[in-house]
């Protein structure tokens, strides 16, 4: 069949496939690229590493307790920093996108969280909080909390006066306007900031765990660093990057579950 | 006038009952960046009980700030608005009581796209308190009065335009209003589906008993389904004349070929040339 002949519902389809195929394909020839070229250039391992050595590192790394324990440190800080950034992205986004008054008061304090580079905090949270935890718990909720944020913002504002119109009809209170209007409204931008949030999240953790502190896989990548060993850093920033793409499809599942009527749950 | 014949007085109430809604003096100003608009100059009117009132005007005439403020969702500059003898607007607040007797439809249906049609339909039965099972079941039944049953588990987006209008005129009955106030309902379909909805919106007025003010730019719309048609007209907006339909009920899409539903037509359109 031609493509002129498809309904858009096979075109859909097979959109939708077309990335378990690419995707490998894509994957295999970058790796292959690579290989030839450590092997034609005859680079040194040092600086670049093949990808079947990263590959016997990796797989190494996935029977070893150490890296499974800093992994999870890792997954630790970027779940609660992440909550934390929830918490406050949507709550707070949910009153200011009501409250006009409150938004424009608080606007350049949370644009100051913002454009304050954010790396030259985590000195100051570890000398507020110490080498454990909570510095790392912090950046990741800075970080992910405004992107949260200023999409709740706009899923609130977004709403249709039409909508609101029918909730003054029917007689509706303010909290059942809130509960049943806004923030359902509000759902689909709030998973859209949560995806982004997600990613910033694992990345402040991680900048925290490779400033400070002595657990996590920015600490890993630290110590592969200080000793020379290029394929095991390889390795772990492969590894962050898996991580990084679980989160991300995770975060991005909720939408089938949450908002199965939306269009972007069927993309 | 020639068609002084046709014209009443504003004021004027079908004969008998006490009216359901009743506008005393209601006045309109929205209050803009430059100059305070006058929207609707001093109203009076009278809508008896199971009536079908078809407000009628040029764009800008103020029909849909009239039936706003009717509605609830617009307070009034000045004057009194009764709905079943309830005052609505107290201080600037809408008052509850009264607001429970009414009903709205708009031009877009307005259906929350995050649930589905029975959903939607029994939304406001579902702020109300009314359990689970007792409101699918009503929202069943008006789904049937409406004639969408089948659609239950879909959502707004896969449904026709028709379809959707039906499903939000279902949602303003759910709760049992009294009253219906719709804004040019049918104004975003096509002239078919258009017509089929008005003899449908007739059979859900005969069927129901409710009182209907349905705003229209459509001369035709108007006399086919009005008991009495509301002229206004523009700059301010205000009632300029008040015609009764006389034809009898059910009137079939036919009515509209008779020599004096033309003649009304005629009569209508050129007292609204004449207050443009
Ligand atoms: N929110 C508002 N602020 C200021 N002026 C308004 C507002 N809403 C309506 N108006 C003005 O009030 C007048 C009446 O408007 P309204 O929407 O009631 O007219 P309408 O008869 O419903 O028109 P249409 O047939 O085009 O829907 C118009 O002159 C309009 O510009
Ligand atoms: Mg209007």
């Amino acid at each position: 069949m031609t493509d002129a002949l498809a309904t858009p519902a096979e075109r859909t389809s097979r959109t939708r496939y077309l990335p378990w195929i690419t995707t490998p394909a894509l994957v295999l020839l970058l790796v292959l690229v690579w290989h030839y070229y450590t092997v034609i250039s005859g680079i040194s391992a040092f600086i670049l590493p093949s990808p079947l050595k990263v590959w016997q590192v990796w797989v190494g790394m996935l029977y070893s307790p150490r890296a499974w324990s800093h992994t999870l440190t890792t997954i630790a800080s970027t779940l609660l920093g992440f909550f934390f950034g929830m918490l406050v992205g949507v709550g707070l986004g949910l009153v200011i996108g009501r409250i006009r008054w409150l938004e424009v008061t608080l606007n350049p304090f949370i644009v100051a969280t913002q454009v304050v580079p954010k790396v030259a905090l985590i000195p100051l949270f570890v000398v507020w909080f110490g080498f454990g935890m909570t510095p790392k718990v912090l950046v990741a909720a800075v970080l992910s909390f405004f992107p949260i944020l200023t999409n709740t913002v706009l899923g609130v504002k977004s709403v249709e006066s039409g909508h609101r119109d029918v909730m003054t009809s029917i007689n509706a209170t303010r909290l059942q306007t809130f509960l049943q209007l806004d923030l359902r409204n509000a759902l689909p931008y709030i998973i859209t900031g949560m995806e982004v949030g997600v990613v910033l999240a694992i990345i402040g953790t991680i900048v925290g765990e490779y400033l400070g502190g002595s657990a996590g896989l920015g600490y890993m990548l630290v110590s592969e660093m200080n000793s020379y060993q290029t394929d095991g850093l390889f390795a772990v920033i492969i590894h962050m990057t898996i991580l990084g793409f679980v989160f991300y499809f995770a975060t991005g599942l909720l939408r089938r579950f949450m908002i199965p009527w939306h269009q972007s749950a069927h993309a | 006038m020639s068609f002084a014949s046709s014209v009443e007085t504003p004021v004027a109430a079908t004969a008998g009952a006490a009216p359901i809604i009743k506008l005393s003096g209601v006045s309109k100003w929205y209050g803009t960046r430059d100059k305070p608009v006058h929207a609707l100059a001093e109203t009076d009117l009278d809508i008896a009980p199971g009536e079908l009132v078809v407000l009628l005007g040029p764009s800008g005439c103020g029909k849909t700030t009239l039936l706003r403020m009717i509605g609830g969702l617009l307070d009034p500059t000045q004057g009194r608005i009764d709905i079943s003898g309830m005052e609505l607007w107290k201080n600037g607040e809408r008052q509850g009581n009264a607001v429970a007797n009414l009903g709205m439809v708009f031009q877009d249906a307005n259906l929350f796209p995050w649930l589905t049609i029975e959903e939607n339909v029994a939304l406001p039965l579902k702020l109300r308190g009314v359990a689970k099972a007792e409101r699918q079941a009503r929202a069943r039944e008006l789904m049937d009065l409406v004639k969408i049953t089948g659609f239950e588990r879909r959502w707004p987006k896969e449904l026709s335009g028709g379809m959707r209008q039906r499903a939000a005129i279902a949602r303003a009955l759910s709760y049992g209003p009294n009253i219906l106030l719709m804004d040019e309902p049918f104004g975003a379909l096509d002239a078919m589906t258009r017509d089929s909805m008005n003899v449908e919106l007739q059979r859900i007025w005969q069927e129901t008993g409710k009182t209907i003010i349905v705003v229209t730019h459509s001369i035709s719309e108007a006399v086919f389904l009005a008991d009495r048609i509301v002229l206004l007209s523009p700059r301010p907006g205000r009632i300029d004349s008040i015609h009764p339909v006389p034809f009898p009920r059910p009137r079939g899409l036919d009515v509209q070929t008779s020599a004096e539903f033309q003649s009304l037509v005629k009569t209508l359109r050129h007292r609204l040339a004449e207050v443009e």
